[in-house]
């Protein structure tokens, strides 16, 4: 186990060679991140590239800090008083902490699902118009066109048409993480990040959730953390491996489930621990 | 052992039972009093006529003239009340550092404890004087000092319930809003206060029902003088200043200005009864507000 950290630095282009993402341009990337909770290192030293309309999954045991490290990207760290960080995070060629970057207009590029579905005591309508409503978009047929092209984006739409004006609290989980989806998507975000999306919901609700992802791919970029690694398996072309703060491994998932480099992530994969 | 329990769950329930009966004989006082003074004044007249002279030789006993002097009190208080407690609330929950919160809070709910006959002398020897600068044609007694010191006293109960109401919004709607890009600002008005609006509504009602029943200060800053106006500037008498006249006055007792009191004292239980059963009605569905 202690030799492992430092192997992570060129263990992502090796593995590229077949894959379909592979010409196309790098929207996120670390370089040397570090993430500290007061004393607690949560995030040692990762580098790590992630291309244009590809799926990333991050996965590790509770507590490596994949969910950490995914919200780095959109800065939704911030609000946390002892969060500290070192490196350089970059969407799409910019840094994103410095100083002329706009936190609100951030999280417009970077969308993010959340663990638990959480509309809000809104209509359908409203959850999905939402992030246009707060740009100032007032315009009927603007935020018509707009909630009925996400919902059909994130495959609810047929659920929920006749709906619209109904509170999104009356839907089932499953749906409601879908209109959580839709409410994300509304803005044209470039990159999404999902912080275990599917983990609070039924198999079937999993189902649908996963199947989305892949749709959604086509468009946007999208970084997936989660617990299960059929889930990983299912809907990434990436995935990154993180044990207690650090990314062990980082290549095509095929690669990483069926011929893993590290010792570490053979043992993760084949469930001898985590 | 077995005594002891009985002895122990018997002296409960007695406990209970006292704040129960004491309800219900408050209730049988007003409502059997009030009968007998309905005997004699007829619900229409005591509905409908503008005046309210009991204690006069001409007699009239219209409640709307009390009434409106509650009502207008009631309102001025709330006029103040309202947006002041509101922001506080905002502020503290949304805005204000974490320590800030713990301290400024406890700070805020003293409002609450000064005694009311401060609050009156207050409003009458130093607020009635200020206004007079601005407004010289004020009333010595008047409903507007009377409201506005009333507001100050009810700030906490609107900022304090509010700000719980606030607080208790779900982390994940703020990570949802804050994750779409939303501002501080915009996260508090568009996702917080909406959220958490049946709260709110609910401290609003109870501030209201609070001013209502409050006695000491238009007592003392309002004057005693019945009067049907909306103008703030002028003297008015609310229901509770004149309960608090009769009680204390020469009126012997069983006469029918002896009775008003209870005619009175039962069309503001009615209000505040109402008033308290929409607040509780609204916090049960609230209950069951975010799953």
């Amino acid at each position: 186990m202690e030799n492992t950290s430092q192997k992570n630095i060129n263990n992502e282009d090796q593995s590229m060679s077949q894959d379909t993402t592979e010409k196309s341009k790098v929207i996120l990337e670390s370089k040397k991140a570090n993430v500290y909770y007061g004393d607690m290192h949560a995030i040692k030293n990762v580098n790590i590239k992630m291309r244009e309309n590809s799926v990333t999954a991050f996965i590790g045991p509770s507590g490596c800090g994949k969910s950490t490290f995914l919200r780095t990207f959109n800065r939704m760290n911030d609000y946390i008083d002892i969060f500290r960080k070192e490196g350089e995070f970059y969407i799409n060629g910019k840094e994103i902490y410095q100083k002329d970057v706009k936190v609100e207009e951030l999280r417009k590029t970077v969308g993010m699902v959340f663990q638990k579905p959480n509309p809000f005591p809104k209509s359908i309508y409203e959850n999905v118009a939402f992030g246009l409503r707060i740009q100032g978009i007032k315009n009927k047929s603007v935020l018509d066109e707009a909630v009925e092209k996400s919902l059909k984006q994130a495959a609810i739409w047929d659920e929920v048409k006749d709906n619209l004006k109904k509170s999104a609290l009356a839907l089932s989980g499953g749906q409601q993480q879908r209109i959580c989806i839709a409410r994300a998507l509304a803005v044209e975000p470039k990159v999404l990040l999902m912080d275990e999306p599917a983990s609070a919901l039924d198999p079937i609700s999993t189902a649908k959730i996963e199947e989305l992802i892949y749709q959604l791919k086509e468009n946007y970029t999208i970084v997936i953390v989660t617990h299960n690694m059929q889930q990983a398996g299912r809907v990434s072309d990436r995935t990154a491996f993180f044990y207690i703060g650090e990314l062990i491994e980082f290549g095509k998932t095929k690669n990483i489930f069926t011929n893993p480099k590290e010792e570490l992530t053979e043992r993760y994969i084949t469930g001898r621990f985590g | 052992m077995k005594i002891r329990e009985k002895i122990i769950e018997g002296g409960l329930a007695f406990s209970a039972l006292i704040t129960v009966l004491t309800t219900i004989g408050i209730i049988w006082v007003l409502l059997s009093q009030s009968l007998v003074f309905f005997k004699d004044v007829s619900i229409v007249e005591f509905l409908t006529n503008p005046e309210w002279t009991p204690l006069f030789t001409n007699k009239n006993y219209g409640i709307l003239s009390l009434l409106s002097g509650t009502i207008l009190t009631s309102s001025i208080a709330i006029a103040v009340a309202l947006p002041i407690g509101l922001t506080i609330a905002i502020y503290l929950s949304e805005y204000a550092p974490k320590g800030f919160r713990t301290y400024v809070k406890p700070m805020l709910e003293i409002l609450a404890a000064v005694p009311t006959v401060v609050y009156g002398f207050f409003a009458l020897t130093i607020v009635t004087p200020y206004l007079k600068t601005i407004f010289p044609e004020i009333a010595p007694f008047n409903a507007l000092s009377a409201g506005i010191v009333m507001g100050i006293m009810i700030i906490p109960m609107i900022s304090s319930l509010s700000e719980d109401a606030l607080f208790a919004v779900p982390k994940t709607l703020r990570d949802a809003s804050y994750g779409m890009g939303s501002t501080r600002y915009q996260t508090a008005f568009k996702v917080l206060v909406p959220a958490a609006s049946s709260g709110i509504i609910v401290s609003i009602i109870l501030a209201i029902s609070r001013a209502i029943g409050e006695t000491m200060i238009v007592a003392i800053a309002a004057g005693q003088q019945p009067n049907m106006t909306m103008n703030p500037l002028e003297t008015v008498e609310t229901i509770t200043a004149y309960i608090v006249q009769v009680s204390l006055g020469d009126v012997p007792h069983g006469s029918i200005e002896y009775r008003t009191i209870f005619a009175a004292g039962l069309t503001l239980f009615i209000f505040t009864f109402i008033l308290n059963n929409i607040s509780f009605y609204i916090r049960r569905k609230y209950q069951e507000r975010y799953e």
